[in-house]
């Protein structure tokens, strides 16, 4: 830690200065790969909805979390989410009902109750740090839980990175495979939800979703395969991650969303070059499907 | 013939006519309907068994049923002769009607391999042995050239064939096809039909292909099984054809009606 605190204050930047400035990078660089990884595969899935079910629902795990008298209320929060991911992807599977029904019906019913929980005595704003959340408030003791949650996570994602993958491609292939598509969503959902919950009070609820989702939309408009994929999206999640970092400094405004505007940015981009290259080669893109521009 | 392909090790390549797949009085209940009824089949290996039927008929279920998807009633015996696979879970091959996939994704045709075949992230790069073996399977199909395509770009024809290769990687011991040539060319379809039969003397696998093209299958399919929510009638399918029913069903009776049918 001492290491790279000296090393960061070495570059020839104010911002270097500060000690919460480089802690809050460590966090970002720890981060963003993880959710550029993760962002690949919730998309494919299309699971983007999910994901911002379990930020949204949120609330009310800080609710129950403060209603039980803790101080941090993360572990009620991390427990409550889990709960209500599962229950998701249950309610789903049992009901053979459509997907956005169900995690529309979830997201409201939580929402609801935790706005009741923490509005309840009139002391909702207490709270309003965690919509927008506090990036440069970031302890190095948290930085140290996020490496651990992120390592877990990571190496986890990257074993069951095929099983996921076909699954979202075609769950009867993926059954045919010998893949239990049951475990296998489960436990991603369960990652899903480990990592939009531990991130959740530096990004804030409002806006954590699009971390999971904007590089991995951005990688797909100019990914051939995916390996590219995954190399477009955490390249896209890092640049957007330091890049918000530094602009939130200097504009003196909330870190997670200056991030996810420059990160909105690189999607206009690769917007661009994809329909540069559907103009390149206009035989490729017709009938085929390929990378045409009416998408 | 190559006899070190055939999952029968120290048989002969030739159809060996045994039992591998024992579907024993399966029925199926969807949301109060009765879908599939009294469902009773064997399917030997080195068999092309071809299920027909009007639409509705429980064709696609009865695969889903087989892949485990669907709760059902009966029991489902799998002889995996000396294959790969348990005996509860052999090792299956299934090449879906369309596959209903996301044709923007970026997931190329050796990316679906790799990730069917071994564990290893394909969001890291493929191992050796993975770019061998699919291309190794393409070529079988006369696809090795669709490689680095990405799945969504490729045609219905290219798609359906890349699928196949797929579902014989490794080789399962039953291949479940369902309705494969939809929406391919006569051409296309000819070719795939002789390709699966091929492979079905080839590697003596037990097929069980459901199919609307009655007139194209007839020549290629060991047994035709007429369902319609239960099994109508089974047989070689020059008996199947002569039954009134499906007579009836593919309006092969058109020219001279037969009155005395209701």
């Amino acid at each position: 830690m001492n290491t790279w605190h000296y090393l960061i204050s070495l570059l020839p930047f104010e911002w270097t200065q500060f000690a919460f400035m480089r802690t809050a990078l460590l966090a970002v660089l720890i981060v963003s790969p993880l959710f550029a990884l993760m962002g690949t595969l919730v998309v494919n899935n299309r699971m983007a909805f999910f994901s911002d079910a379990i930020g949204h629902a949120s609330l009310t795990g800080i609710g129950l979390g403060v209603l039980l008298g803790m101080a941090d209320p993360l572990w009620a929060l991390v427990a409550f989410a889990l709960i209500l991911g599962v229950g998701i992807i249950a309610l789903q599977r049992y009901t053979r009902s459509a997907m956005d029904t169900v995690i529309s019906l979830s997201m409201s019913f939580s929402i609801a109750l935790g706005v009741v929980l923490l509005s309840h005595g009139g002391n909702f704003n207490k709270f309003s740090h965690y919509l927008i959340g506090d990036l440069l408030s970031i302890t190095p003791g948290e930085v140290g839980q996020l490496l651990v949650t992120s390592v877990l996570v990571g190496s986890g994602l990257l074993l069951g990175y095929n099983r996921i993958l076909l699954i979202g491609l075609n769950e009867s292939l993926a059954r045919s495979r010998g893949i239990s598509a049951w475990w296998t969503q489960m436990l991603f959902c369960a990652g899903v939800v480990m990592v939009v919950t531990m991130n959740l009070s530096w990004v804030g609820i409002l806006i954590i979703n699009a971390m999971l989702i904007v590089p991995a939309a951005g990688a797909r408009n100019i990914a051939g395969n995916a390996r590219q994929y995954v190399f477009y999206a955490v390249g896209i999640a890092l640049f957007s991650g330091v890049a918000g970092l530094i602009a939130s400094y200097y504009a003196n405004t909330a870190t997670g969303a200056s991030i996810v505007l420059v990160a909105m940015g690189c999607y206009l981009v690769t917007l661009c070059i994809k329909a540069a290259r559907g103009m390149q080669s206009p035989a490729k893109c017709g009938l085929t499907g390929g990378n045409g521009l009416a998408e | 013939m190559e006899p070190k392909l055939n999952h029968h090790k120290g048989l002969t390549p030739h159809v060996c006519g045994e039992c591998c797949t024992k579907i024993e009085r399966i029925s199926v209940t969807l949301n109060a309907n009765r879908v599939l009824e009294d469902i009773s089949l064997h399917l030997h290996c080195g068999e092309l068994t071809t299920l027909v039927g009007p639409n509705g008929a429980g064709k696609s279920t009865l695969l889903r049923t087989l892949l485990g998807e669907l709760p059902h009633s009966g029991a489902i015996h799998f002889l995996p002769v000396f294959g790969h696979g348990r005996p509860d879970a052999p090792a299956m091959g299934y090449v879906p009607q369309q596959l209903e996939f996301d044709r923007f994704s970026p997931i190329s045709v050796q990316d679906a391999f790799s990730s069917a075949l071994s564990r290893w992230p394909v969001a890291l790069w493929h191992s050796r042995r993975d770019r061998a073996t699919a291309r190794e399977a393409l070529a079988a199909v006369h696809a090795e050239h669709l490689i680095h395509r990405k799945l969504g770009q490729l045609s219905g024809g290219e798609l359906q064939r890349v699928l196949l290769a797929l579902s014989l990687t490794p080789v399962p011991n039953l291949l479940l096809l369902d309705e494969p040539v939809s929406g391919i060319d006569l051409p296309g379809r000819e070719m795939f039909y002789r390709t699966v039969s091929e492979l079905r003397q080839r590697f003596d696998l037990s097929i069980l292909m459901v199919s609307h093209d009655l007139a194209g299958v007839t020549a290629v399919s060991d047994r035709i099984v007429f369902l319609n929510r239960r099994i109508v009638c089974a047989g070689a399918p020059a008996e199947v054809i002569a039954h009134p029913e499906v007579r009836r069903t593919f309006g092969l009776d058109l020219v001279t009606p037969n009155p005395e049918r209701p």
